[in-house]
């Protein structure tokens, strides 16, 4: 085990080297007050740019339910005097995609252009209109209301989605992070224009957003670009609280559903983005069922068993603890054989915690492989775009790699003793079978 | 993390990806796409490398010129089965050995299973590409097959058919069309395989698959990354050297299983739950077989641009937003395969419309666009979209490794890029006409219908009657 110790310490080395030669991260703020987030890259002509809101689907309430998401959609159905028509038009004319990011915290606007002056100007041109002068047409809400409502019905017939929706309101329950980020056709229904530019005028805020550019402008020009796309932004400033969450009431919820499958969700409060057991929790993830074919529930469901195509854990951090999911499909007939097991692997896990060759093999992946998450223009701006939404260092990158390097097997297992509780977990089976 | 099988998302949701296979149409201002480099070795494993030197990564995929178009009636599916075995260990590199390596390396890895092609491959640092090539070749050969391993994992093949056709109703839907629309042609079965097939599918079929088709010589290596193509040659050298070929049919040998000329329009309802119906077009089309000399299919690809490429396009323009008659409507044509081609239009009926009414809509907008042409305004937006795709592909070694591997494994050249996109370029309104005129008719034309059914009752549909052994 020397051996592989040492491959850890060197992979470290090499990764270090390469970050910081490379992610030279700028950081100012504009004369609005938004934070701009730079990374210079003259690589290849293109320009990607992120600007994230507060405004994810915790902003809705039982009663809006589904107003975050409309307001995002609907920026760019009509904005500073240009139709919906004359934007796809003008964006398509230079080939620029426009594209968006939204959850639970955030609402965000993405634009990849050609960095060519022609094609760029035209391109921020109408992202400037979007984010800054969103016109909400009462038409084209009626329109896409029907839409989205459509779209739930019909998702509300898929077992996926209705394990997902089920399980995300016996996690939180009243909290914000149990609504559903499409919305609910109730509260959909009585949406009104005002709502969503309500929403806007006091979530969108220069203040409180954040412009993450990468790719082939000068810092000049990334100033200039940053100026223009927040002078116009709403005033006034924030501050952003949620409610904590509570641990869930725990039980295991049976749904019938036609499918062949069924599909089993086991969920309990996961992690922070701040959170101080969040690289253990990583390691130990990596471990339990987030390491691709090596994983022990992959070990256990597929490899031995043959159980289930994909099964996997994962943490997915928001401001507060956002989701730890166990998730698997299975033929309806052996869903409950398959979710014993998956519990077994689970409590043994959190008993026992890691061996010391699998700690090595997690850390190996995790280091060796983070050059793979920075090796592309659009990866770099979506962690730009996360680093600045969270407020997290400008390190926070070499960081990442180094305190992974330093979790041990007993962090591990006492992060994930203290943090997820088996028995106190909430479970749901679509397509459960039927009781004859 | 999963084994793939993606052909669908290579035809249905090509759209304008072979225009964004394009090349140097406009200036670039660093050496990081540089042509690719071609190797060939004795053994007839071709190696192309094409350097990107931007991140200390590297991508490294090989493809096998075997696919579901080589299967044969009763052993539907082995194609993708024996990808899925690849990762059961070889003598050398026993049981999970290769993914826990790969792993330990900082490696990700999967494979997919096409029409075409088979192909595997490892995304890690440049420093760990000798590894990725150590066991790629090891398994390109020394693959065992146990009866034990076999057994299990036909069973994990089998979870991936409910999950991803049986109990979703488009794909379900796909998966019938096109058993329909072809009558003979090998593109009438499924890549995964039907159910029954992979019941009664046996190690025995795996051997005779691997045996047949892994070899050097029906193979090509592509490499894409931080990396200097000498040094690729020589590691590739080193590890693929010294496997020997096999005698088995080139592509050009293999028999055409040319589909007889449809003769009249096909029509099929499909039942399963779900709240929504659905509505699925295809008329036979010609694929790409000669870059330069062909024009149709980039005239195909065109029209595709204009009726779904952006969000003013037509579908979306018309049929969503205004008239309001689809909830979402596309177009969509797989130009590039080693077979047949289709057209499709596609889309969901808003509430309170039928797939018939949809039907018609669709209809009437390639009426209208077989009378009126499409406006010199739309071409050029589409043409800028190929332009401005085809850079922006460049920003993921992965995409620019898979055009590559694409071309080549369905007997065209990565060379290809440069003429593929400047015949992109270079067509006319009249020739996006002119193949609408000519391949969207009634007799070539198969029309799918998803009938949604209510959740409560029990339904007579895949999976129920399929799954008891």
């Amino acid at each position: 085990m020397q051996f592989t110790r040492l491959l850890v310490v060197l992979l470290l080395s090499i990764y270090s080297q390469f970050a910081l030669a490379t992610l030279p991260i700028q950081l100012w703020q504009t004369t609005a007050g938004t934070w701009v987030y730079f990374v210079e890259s003259r690589g290849l002509p293109i320009l990607d740019i992120s600007v994230d809101f507060d405004a994810g689907s915790s902003t809705d309430t039982p009663e809006t339910s589904g107003r975050a998401n409309l307001t995002l959609q609907l920026l760019s159905l009509g904005a500073g005097g240009l139709s919906e028509d004359q934007i796809a038009k003008s964006l398509a004319d230079v080939g620029a995609e426009l594209g968006g990011r939204f959850d639970q915290d955030r609402a965000g606007v993405s634009i990849r252009t050609l960095s060519s002056t022609r094609e760029r100007n035209q391109a921020l041109d109408v992202l400037g209109r979007v984010i800054q002068r969103p016109e909400f047409p009462e038409d084209v809400l009626e329109r896409e209301r029907t839409r989205v409502i459509t779209g739930l019905k019909d998702a509300d017939t898929k077992p996926d989605h209705i394990a997902s929706h089920t399980l995300k309101k016996m996690l939180y329950g009243s909290h914000p992070y149990g609504l559903r980020s499409s919305g609910e056709i109730a509260s959909l229904e009585l949406l009104q224009r005002k709502d969503l530019l309500d929403l806007y005028q006091s979530r969108y805020l220069a203040a409180n957003a954040v412009i993450s550019i990468m790719g082939d402008v000068s810092r000049v020009e990334a100033a200039a670009i940053a100026e223009a796309l927040t002078r116009d932004l709403p005033q006034g400033k924030l501050n952003v609280t949620l409610p904590a969450v509570a641990a869930p009431v725990a039980e295991t919820r049976r749904i019938t559903h036609p499918a062949s499958q069924s599909h089993i969700i086991l969920a309990y409060p996961g992690l922070r983005r701040d959170d101080p057991d969040f690289f253990p929790l990583v390691v130990g993830n990596y471990i339990l069922g987030g390491g691709g074919f090596v994983s022990r529930l992959m070990q256990e469901i597929r490899q031995n068993r043959g159980l289930a195509y994909s099964v996997y854990s994962s943490f997915s951090p928001l401001r507060q603890e956002g989701p730890f999911e166990i998730g698997l499909q299975t033929k309806k007939e052996q869903s409950e054989e398959s979710l014993r097991i998956t519990q077994q692997v689970l409590t043994k896990f959190i008993e026992s915690g890691p061996t010391q060759k699998e700690l090595i093999a997690a850390k190996q992946n995790i280091i060796g492989g983070f050059p793979l998450r920075l090796d592309s223009n659009k990866k770099i701006v979506d962690q730009l775009a996360m680093i600045g939404f969270y407020n997290l260092p400008l390190t926070y990158l070499d960081d990442y790699v180094k305190a992974i390097g330093k979790v041990t097997t007993l962090q591990v297992k006492k992060a994930f003793q203290r943090r997820i509780k088996p028995e106190g977990m909430v479970t749901v089976v679509v397509g459960a079978v039927e009781n004859k | 993390m999963s084994h793939n099988h993606c052909a669908s998302i290579l035809s249905l949701g090509l759209k304008i990806a072979l225009a964004a296979m394009t090349s140097l149409v406009i200036p670039l201002s660093s050496g990081a796409y540089a042509n690719p480099h071609e190797f060939k070795l004795a053994n007839g494993l071709r190696l192309i490398v094409k350097e990107d030197h931007r991140s200390p990564v590297v991508i490294s995929q090989i493809w096998y010129k075997a696919g579901s178009i080589d299967e044969l009636n009763g052993a539907t599916g082995i194609a993708h089965a024996l990808e899925h075995m690849m990762f059961k260990g070889t003598e050398r590199v026993p049981g999970g050995a290769f993914s826990k390596r790969i792993a330990a390396a900082g490696g990700r890895e999967n494979a997919f299973t096409g029409r075409d092609y088979t192909a595997y491959f490892q995304q890690l640092h440049k420093s760990q590409l000798p590894l990725a090539m150590e066991l790629e070749s090891d398994r390109m050969r020394n693959l065992i097959l146990t009866k034990e391993e076999f057994s299990k994992e036909i069973q994990v093949v089998m979870e991936e058919r409910r999950l991803r056709t049986d109990d979703k109703p488009h794909a379900l839907v796909h998966e019938k069309m096109m058993a329909a629309a072809y009558q003979a042609h090998p593109y009438q079965r499924p890549i995964i395989g039907w159910m029954n097939d992979l019941e009664n599918m046996r190690v025995r079929d795996a051997k005779e698959w691997y045996d047949r088709w892994y070899a050097p010589n029906n193979a090509i290596l592509v490499v894409v990354g931080d990396v200097k193509p000498r040094e690729v040659f020589a590691l590739a050298q080193k590890y693929y050297g010294g496997i020997t070929p096999r005698p088995l049919l080139p592509l050009a040998l293999r028999k055409p299983q040319t589909e007889p000329v449809q003769v009249g329009i096909k029509r099929l309802t499909v039942k399963a739950p779900a709240k929504l119906p659905y509505l699925t077009m295809g008329y036979h089309a010609p694929t790409l077989r000669n870059a330069s000399a062909d024009w149709e299919p980039y005239a195909l690809e065109m029209l595709v641009g204009v009726l779904d490429g952006n969000a003013s396009a037509r579908l979306n323009k018309e049929l969503v937003r205004e008239r309001r008659i689809a909830n979402s409507a596309g177009a969509g044509y797989d130009s590039t395969a080693r077979g047949p081609g289709m057209f499709y239009l596609y889309g969901t009926p808003s509430e309170g419309k039928t797939t018939s009414d949809l039907e018609t809509a669709l209809r009437g907008e390639m009426e209208k666009l077989m009378l009126d042409g499409v406006t010199e305004e739309e071409l050029a937006r589409v043409k800028a979209q190929v332009v401005a795709s085809h850079v922006f592909r460049l920003d993921s070694m992965f995409y620019q490794a898979m055009q590559i591997g694409q071309l080549e494994s369905v007997g065209l050249s990565y060379r290809d890029l440069e003429i593929i996109v400047k015949k992109l370029q270079s067509v006319t309104a009249e020739q996006v006409r002119e193949v609408a005129k000519k391949y969207v008719k009634d007799d070539s034309l198969t029309v799918a219908v998803l009938d949604p059914q209510p959740l409560e009752q029990k339904l007579p549909f895949a999976g129920s009657g399929g799954l008891r052994h």
